[in-house]
C-alpha cells in the first residue's frame, strides 16, 4: 500500500531494498527447490492434519509456493471428498 | 587442538582466496602454527596473495598421489615462519584429489599444526566436496550482491547437509556510503537472510587491491580498515568478543572530488 503510494508520487525506491526484497522470495524458492525431501515430508504432515477431519484425495493433492507482490505464499490444493462426522 | 577450517562461498570473485591468505595470516601473527591449502587445483592464486610463487616447488597432487611427504611440499612465508603453504597444481584439474584424500592429510597435518585453512574453489561441484571433507568450521564469503547471497545461501545448505554445523559469515567488499545511501543492502540485512551471525565485513578498499599487488596481505597493513576488519575476524574465529568497526563514509570533499572527477 505504503510502495504503491510513493510509486504514484514517483519516489523511486532504493535499489538496496529492490535487492532485498528480491532476495527474500528467491530465497524461499530456492531452499524448496533444493529440498524435495523436505517438500515431500511437509506434504505427509499436512495429510496427516487435514485427515483428521475430512477425507481428501491425496493423489490429486497440489503444494507449491507462489510469488504475491513482495511475498511468498504457500499454496494448497487439496480435493476434499467428503467430511467426517464430528 | 587443532582446528580445520575450510573458506567457500559459491560463487567465484568474492574473495575466498584472499580472505583465506587474511586468516591464515593472522593466525600466524599470533604465533600459531598454520597450514594453508589451495584446493582450487588448476587456477591456484593463494601463492600470488601470499608472494610465494617462485618458491613452490611440489604441490597438493604430488602429496596425494604420494610422490612426496607434505613436508616437502610446504611452503614457509618469508615473514612469518609458521605460516605455510601448501599449493595446488596449475596443470591437474579438480578431479585429481578426492575427499578421503583430503581427509587423510588433514588428519596428518591436526598432528603437527595448530590450524589447517583450506582454501575452496567456487561452485559446488567436486572440488567444493573435497575441500569441506575435513572442515571442523566453514567460513562462507559473501558480498553485498544479489547473485553472491545467492549462492551464499545454497553453499550453507549444502553444508548443512554435509552436517558441518559450525558456520561463519563475512561479508565482502562493502561500500559504506552505498549502504548509506540505500543503494547496498547492508551487513544486518544480509545476515538475516542468511539466518547467520556475521563475523565481520571488509570494506571495498583500495588497499586490498595494493596489498594483491605485492603479495603482502592486507592485514599487514594495520592502517588499512580492510587490514583491522580481518585481524578482528581473526579474534573473532579464536573466541574472542570484538565490537565492530565503524568505517568512516567518504567525506564530503572526497565525494565532491569524486562528482568533479578528481
Amino acid at each position: 500500500m505504503f510502495d504503491s503510494i510513493m510509486k504514484i508520487f514517483g519516489k523511486k525506491e532504493k535499489s538496496g531494498k529492490i535487492a532485498g526484497d528480491r532476495l527474500r522470495v528467491l530465497l524461499v524458492h530456492d531452499r524448496a527447490n533444493m529440498s524435495p525431501e523436505i517438500m515431500e515430508k511437509l506434504r505427509d504432515d499436512i495429510i496427516q492434519v487435514i485427515s483428521k477431519y475430512m477425507d481428501i484425495n491425496k493423489k490429486d493433492m497440489e503444494l507449491s509456493f507462489e510469488n504475491e507482490d513482495n511475498a511468498v505464499a504457500l499454496v494448497a490444493n487439496i480435493p476434499v471428498r467428503r467430511m467426517r462426522h464430528s | 587442538m587443532s582446528k580445520v577450517i575450510v573458506v567457500t562461498s559459491g560463487k567465484g570473485g568474492v574473495g575466498k582466496t584472499t580472505t583465506s591468505a587474511n586468516i591464515g595470516m593472522g593466525l600466524a601473527m599470533r604465533g600459531n602454527s598454520v597450514v594453508l591449502i589451495d584446493t582450487d587445483t588448476g587456477l591456484r592464486n593463494l601463492d600470488l596473495l601470499l608472494g610465494l610463487e617462485n618458491r613452490i616447488l611440489y604441490d597438493l597432487v604430488d602429496v596425494t598421489e604420494g610422490r612426496v611427504p607434505y613436508r616437502k611440499a610446504l611452503v614457509a612465508h618469508k615473514k612469518y615462519e609458521k605460516l605455510l603453504l601448501l599449493p595446488t597444481s596449475q596443470i591437474r584439474d579438480k578431479s585429481a584429489i578426492n575427499p578421503a584424500q583430503l581427509m587423510v592429510l588433514c588428519d596428518e597435518l591436526r598432528k603437527n599444526y595448530d590450524y589447517v585453512i583450506i582454501d575452496c574453489p567456487a561452485g559446488i561441484e567436486q572440488g567444493f566436496k573435497t575441500a569441506i571433507a575435513a572442515a571442523d568450521m566453514a567460513i562462507v564469503v559473501t558480498m553485498p550482491e544479489i547473485a553472491a547471497v545467492r549462492d551464499a545461501d545454497k553453499i550453507i545448505g549444502e553444508l548443512l547437509r554435509s552436517e558441518k554445523n559450525d558456520i561463519r559469515l563475512i561479508v565482502n567488499r562493502i561500500r559504506p556510503s552505498m549502504v548509506d545511501q540505500g543503494e547496498m543492502m547492508n551487513m544486518e540485512e544480509i545476515q538475516k537472510h542468511l539466518e547467520l551471525k556475521c563475523i565481520g565485513q571488509i570494506p571495498d578498499e583500495q588497499s586490498v587491491i595494493t596489498a594483491a599487488n605485492i603479495g603482502e596481505p592486507v592485514i599487514l597493513n594495520q592502517d588499512s580498515y580492510a587490514g583491522k576488519a580481518y585481524a578482528n575476524i581473526v579474534g573473532r574465529i579464536c573466541g574472542e568478543e570484538i565490537p565492530f568497526l565503524v568505517v568512516p563514509k567518504d567525506g564530503l570533499l572526497k565525494r565532491l572530488k569524486k562528482a568533479f572527477g578528481f
